[in-house]
């Protein structure tokens, strides 16, 4: 995405970039057959300090792997993630583990990621404990500041995860994500277990922790309506590669990709209704075997010869609005 | 309450298909009696598409549960109110008289379809199951028939897909299968509880037009049970909010998205992002759900209301009847 650096960020320098990703991929085995499968397909995006990136798109188009790589916790195939100006893949392991302090992640499930036979006290000193941090007062100052901003009360401290509700859950998770100041937040699906009254208070808590802190966050998401509420820029994936990026109002208003308009028009409950909404036929091939050429022509109602040959390349169609698709070959 | 859906004015004259009243489900558990259903009464008419909505916690499933005559006892037990279904009464039925209405009369997908079906029959035979069950068809004759509905329901080369396993197929095929089953013996009323959740978007939008189409071509009532308010939009007449097994609120679909009434339903309108609406701070309503055991005096919303005054502590408000509302809330009265 060279292009992109060169048209639309002209004004910003390395050091508005907190994470950058040079043509990502993640190739896992598939269980049981000699296929591997390639989860991550050659993504390039620049995260810029202090905004919230959303990532959006259908269950294994590989936005929560994606997610995994730009933190180091996947092995790259191919391709590097430079964070704070700094390739991941050239850290030394103590050099690596000082900079998972600036990363972090929150989980999808709260239940599944949080020890149950650990205190949420004891939870949120681990990580002082495992990064050096041994005083004692000082480590309870801090956890008694991050659980009331993460709106719970110190008895909060003394209970194990299963006395604490789904929401509590992931209060924990976010305070367990904050412990050592991080300054890069993968959110990986974070609001998609809770209840609506509950995902909107945990929509609000990040976004305050955000302008408190200064956090920047990758949120991934496959519901739009969240990715809208919260993202500065988003990024759609399909099958392992990114379709369109751009900011948020521009991508829900001008989206170019058809995966992307179709993904739009398929939100239940828009005020447009069910006459213009894009029924795609079928269902997302096996990242296994992937279409050849643009891997959405298979389903593409605007599908041309050239889309099952050729990869298209991502264009900047407006100012920072990118998308890969054949239909604007021309028109750059 | 008897307002008619809206979208069906010739059935203004129809008796209610389903009548459900004054229903109380107890839970007995170790901790407590739970009352998942709390004095739960409406009505379903021909044709009509009912949502209920609510977050988990609710009691819209064990609604659910309780027509289909589900609900597993021990411990579970409808303590009082009836289920009409053309005047007779569900929970006075046999186990025997009520297997012959459930998946006939009366059929329900579930939320997750990978459950829901046997993993060791192959899809046709367990479409074809049904059929043998309530038409007394012979089994080739089934299998023929659940050849057409696999087709009707849109699943691809259905020839193939009879004969193979549910884990061979992915979520959205496995729902097509659960809704062609569901539709053997063409049912008067349809209940779908959650049955779009574990899916993706693209594929939800395909499994709602369906169950749309079927609602308009065959003219069967559907229930649609989940917490989304944008699937509750888009394939309702009539919405019902329950809030710890109470209705807190009824109306047609498109009014109580423009004007909810009761505080409850508002802040959980309030809190669904959507990108219809301008961004801003989501409205949130405090804290969450009580624990189902806590017994809460009078209206069990007003620890969360930002309205609650003296008397709703007290005393628990009656239902009211507001235009083409239905609403439980102490701020309004009977005009």
């Amino acid at each position: 995405m060279s292009r992109q650096e060169e048209q639309s960020s002209g004004n910003n320098t390395e050091r508005d970039y907190i994470v950058r990703a040079q043509d990502v991929r993640v190739t896992f085995k598939a269980p049981g057959s000699r296929d591997t499968v390639k989860a991550v397909d050659g993504v390039s995006l620049d995260v810029r300090r202090g905004e919230v990136f959303g990532v959006v798109g259908e269950s294994g188009c590989g936005k929560s792997t994606l997610g995994r790589a730009l933190l180091g916790l996947v092995p790259l195939s191919g391709g590097k993630v430079i964070v704070n100006g700094k390739d991941l893949s050239t850290l030394s392991a103590p050099q690596m583990k000082e900079m998972r302090r600036k990363i972090q992640i929150i989980f999808q499930d709260p239940s599944a990621c949080l020890n149950p036979r650990r205190t949420v006290r004891e939870i949120l000193t681990e990580p002082y404990l495992i990064h050096g941090i041994r005083d004692r007062k000082k480590i309870d100052e801090e956890i008694g500041k991050l659980i009331d901003a993460v709106g719970l009360a110190p008895y909060h401290l003394s209970r194990y995860p299963h006395e604490l509700s789904g929401g509590q859950k992931q209060r924990i998770g976010i305070a367990r994500a904050l412990t050592l100041h991080p300054e890069f937040i993968v959110c990986d699906e974070c609001v998609s277990a809770l209840d609506v009254s509950v995902q909107a208070q945990v929509l609000n808590l990040l976004m305050r922790l955000r302008g408190e802190m200064g956090l920047t966050y990758f949120f991934i998401s496959h519901n739009l309506n969240v990715i809208y509420q919260v993202s500065d820029r988003v990024a759609v994936m399909y099958l392992g590669r990114i379709v369109e990026i751009a900011p948020y109002r521009s991508l829900f208003e001008n989206h170019f990709h058809p995966y992307t308009e179709a993904l739009l028009s398929a939100i239940p409950g828009t005020s447009e209704g069910t006459k213009n909404r894009i029924i795609l036929q079928e269902e997302v091939p096996s990242p296994q075997n992937p279409p050849s050429g643009c891997h959405f022509h298979t389903r593409c109602p605007k599908a041309c010869p050239i889309c099952s040959k050729e990869v298209p390349a991502m264009r900047e169609i407006l100012p920072d609005h990118f998308a890969a698709c054949h239909l604007y070959d021309a028109k750059t | 309450m008897n307002y008619n859906p809206q979208k069906t004015p010739k059935d203004a004259q129809q008796k209610p298909i389903l009548e459900v009243r004054h229903l109380c489900v107890d839970f007995h558990t170790a901790e407590g009696t739970v009352h998942a259903i709390n004095d739960l009464s409406y009505t379903l008419m021909p044709g009509e598409k009912q949502g209920i909505v609510g977050e988990s916690g609710s009691g819209k499933s064990v609604s659910s549960l309780a027509i289909m005559g589900l609900i597993p006892n021990p411990p579970g037990e409808i303590v009082s109110g009836q289920i009409l279904f053309h005047g007779t009464d569900l929970t006075r039925l046999s186990d025997k008289e009520m297997n012959r209405i459930r998946g006939d009369k009366i059929s329900m997908i579930f939320q997750e379809p990978m459950t829901s079906l046997n993993p060791i029959l192959t899809c046709g035979s367990q479409i074809a199951e049904s059929l043998v069950l309530h038409r007394g068809m012979k089994k080739k004759e089934a299998l023929a028939e659940s050849l057409r509905l696999m087709e009707e329901v849109g699943i691809a080369s259905p020839e193939k897909r009879m004969k193979e396993y549910p884990h061979q197929l992915s979520g959205g095929m496995k729902q097509r299968v659960m809704i062609a089953m569901a539709l053997a013996c063409e049912p008067e009323i349809l209940i779908c509880d959650e049955p779009t959740t574990a899916l993706d978007v693209t594929i939800q939008a395909q499994i709602l037009d369906l169950i749309r189409k079927l609602n308009e071509e065959k003219g069967m009532s559907v229930l649609m049970i989940t917490h989304d308010f944008g699937v509750i939009r888009e394939i309702s007449d009539n919405v019902i909010v329950m809030y710890t097994g109470k209705v807190v609120e009824r109306a047609p679909a498109d009014v109580i998205f423009r004007e909810p009434l009761h505080p409850y339903t508002k802040g959980l309108i309030g809190s669904i992002p959507r990108i219809t609406k301008e961004r801003g701070r989501l409205e949130q309503i405090e804290g969450m759900v009580p624990n189902p055991t806590e017994k809460i005096e009078g209206c069990t919303f007003w620890p969360r209301c930002s309205y609650a005054t003296e008397q709703c502590k007290k005393a628990d408000p009656p239902t009211v009847i507001l235009g083409m509302h239905q609403v439980k809330c102490w701020r309004y009265r009977e005009e």
